[in-house]
């Protein structure tokens, strides 16, 4: 569907596309990493032993069990502007007026950027947890002895052994990130005019608002330069990892 | 002393980080609530941040499909139920069998295809609903649960069979050549020795497919035209079209369509932890 390359100089001379891809960029990167980087730190936190530790994991779980449609839908109304649920608070707590969310392109972007946190991040750190779960007692015996306690722990011990997870992890929701249409679609849904989309939800608005099926898969396409070889390095980790464990 | 203190400091450090989770969790849960307890559904535009009237009656109209836009609520709310566990049961079907084929079955050069299903999303599934659709047409599936279905396995079950072969990893190959030994066929050791030992792994891949079918939005929406076709997320989202949408209904339908996988979720918890295990570290 996307053959002609006339459809490729098309994109670049349309503003919004040259937008979309950064939007996407920064998007994908921060996300990801954002919440990869948290969901390691808080994999550590819950895998403490205290009861209201595990009570507080079930309810941060729930964020992930929520399904998308409705949780994003909520965001957009928190979000609303200055009668919504977030800027409500913020003057009845802390007296500051909030921002209007959904005004400035940059806050619009973020706002996405947190929702697509908010609801994956349970679910990276649940997988973090396994991982760690899996790291034998003794070796921690084996650090603490060594003097290997608190940061030390971390940056020698745990890190090096869950550095392969971490990678492959990163790559699968760098790929699942990309490709994110629900966030943006009823989180911003755009706002404010179409400068807060991503790749994903601009190829549908050229193939269905704007009737040009051609141009959207086009749009989405010009991701691939990027999305194969991270596949591709993904295939090699697990396959490296396989062999080295 | 100082030992003493610094263990005082950590608690506090965990109780602030604990309440800070709280809030970040519970908030858009909280506002979903406020919204659909309200009397009007305008509370949104109130700038309220506690139901000045709650009332269950925006759940009443849910239930009883006493609206426009949720008229056959309990019809989208079956198709939605049959996609996912649709979903569920072909997915845990091919990954285990894929997963098992490739990882217990010694296949000439089956490293090489091993890891080849991730491969799936190097092309992310919201980039192929446009091809998607017109596959289907061409299919006759146009309006029909099973192409829903059919995408949603195709992207649930690459990271099924990747889970599934890395936890199988934990089972020692020599109960593989002793049940052969024992005369036992491929087949018999996939249903009496795989199946049960992979089981939270299972689990963990059963419950990712279901949410990931409850998840997905614009596959229903644009495969599913009909209204006795829809499903609940589209009718959800539906509410965006009128200019004057009552929202308490909005919410009320959402936290509805929230709680089966909530429920099946907590039930499946325990086994989660253990079945995600990305490989692990072996020493």
């Amino acid at each position: 569907m996307a053959r002609d390359p006339a459809l490729y100089l098309e994109l670049l001379e349309d503003q919004r596309f040259v937008r979309t891809a950064i939007n996407t960029l920064l998007y994908v990167g921060f996300g990801v990493n954002v919440m990869m980087f948290a969901a390691l730190l808080l994999s550590g936190f819950f895998v403490r032993r205290q009861w209201w530790v595990r009570a507080l994991l079930a309810i941060f779980l729930l964020c992930w069990a929520l399904p998308a449609v409705p949780a994003f839908i909520s965001f957009h109304w928190m979000l609303i502007g200055e009668q919504g649920l977030l800027d409500s608070l913020l003057r009845e707590l802390f007296g500051i007026d909030g921002p209007i969310w959904f005004n400035d392109s940059w806050l619009a972007l973020a706002s996405n950027i947190v929702a697509h946190i908010w609801k994956w991040l349970p679910f990276w750190t649940l997988v973090f947890i396994a991982g760690r779960l899996a790291i034998p007692q003794e070796i921690y015996e084996a650090a603490a002895i060594d003097g290997a306690v608190g940061v030390r722990r971390f940056l020698h011990v745990v890190f090096p052994l869950l550095a392969n997870i971490y990678v492959v992890c990163t790559l699968l929701a760098t790929l699942w990130t990309v490709g994110d249409y629900t966030t943006v679609f009823l989180v911003s849904m755009g706002a404010p005019a179409r400068t807060s989309e991503v790749l994903a939800t601009l190829g549908m608005h050229y193939a269905f608002d704007a009737a040009q099926p051609e141009l959207g898969v086009a749009a989405v396409m010009s991701a691939l330069p990027v999305l194969v070889p991270l596949a591709l390095i993904l295939m090699r980790r697990l396959h490296a990892g396989a062999v080295e464990l | 002393m100082s030992h003493r203190r610094r263990r005082v400091l950590g608690e506090v450090a965990a109780w602030t980080l604990g309440l800070v989770l709280l809030v970040w969790a519970l908030l858009p849960t909280y506002n979903m609530l406020l919204i659909a307890l309200d009397e009007e559904g305008d509370t949104e535009y109130a700038g309220i941040i506690w139901p000045a009237e709650p009332t269950l009656d925006a759940f009443r109209v849910v239930l009883e499909g006493d609206y426009w836009y949720l008229q056959h609520f309990w019809l989208k709310f079956a198709n939605s139920l049959l996609i996912a566990l649709a979903t569920m049961l072909i997915t845990l079907v091919i990954g285990s069998l894929a997963a098992f084929a490739l990882g217990r079955l010694k296949l000439m050069r089956g490293w090489l295809l091993g890891n080849f299903p991730v491969l799936t999303y190097a092309v992310p599934a919201s980039f192929l609903v446009i091809p998607f659709y017109r596959i289907m047409r061409v299919y006759g599936l146009s309006d029909s649960l099973w192409a829903v279905i059919a995408a949603d396995v195709t992207f649930a079950t690459p990271y099924a069979i990747l889970i599934l072969q890395q936890y199988a990893k934990l089972i020692p190959r020599e109960f593989d050549e002793a049940a052969q030994i024992d005369g036992a066929t491929p087949w018999q050791i996939y249903r009496h020795l795989y199946l049960p030992l992979t089981a939270p792994a299972l689990a963990a891949v059963g419950t990712f497919a279901l949410l990931f079918a409850w998840n997905e939005y614009v596959y229903q929406y644009l495969l599913l035209t009909s209204e006795r076709k829809m499903t609940v997320a589209v009718a959800i989202a539906q509410f965006f079209d009128a200019d004057e949408a009552p929202w308490n209904y909005m919410m009320a339908t959402a936290i509805v369509y929230a709680l089966p996988p909530v429920a099946i979720f907590f039930a499946l918890r325990r086994w989660m932890v253990a079945g995600l295990t990305l490989g692990g570290v072996r020493t």
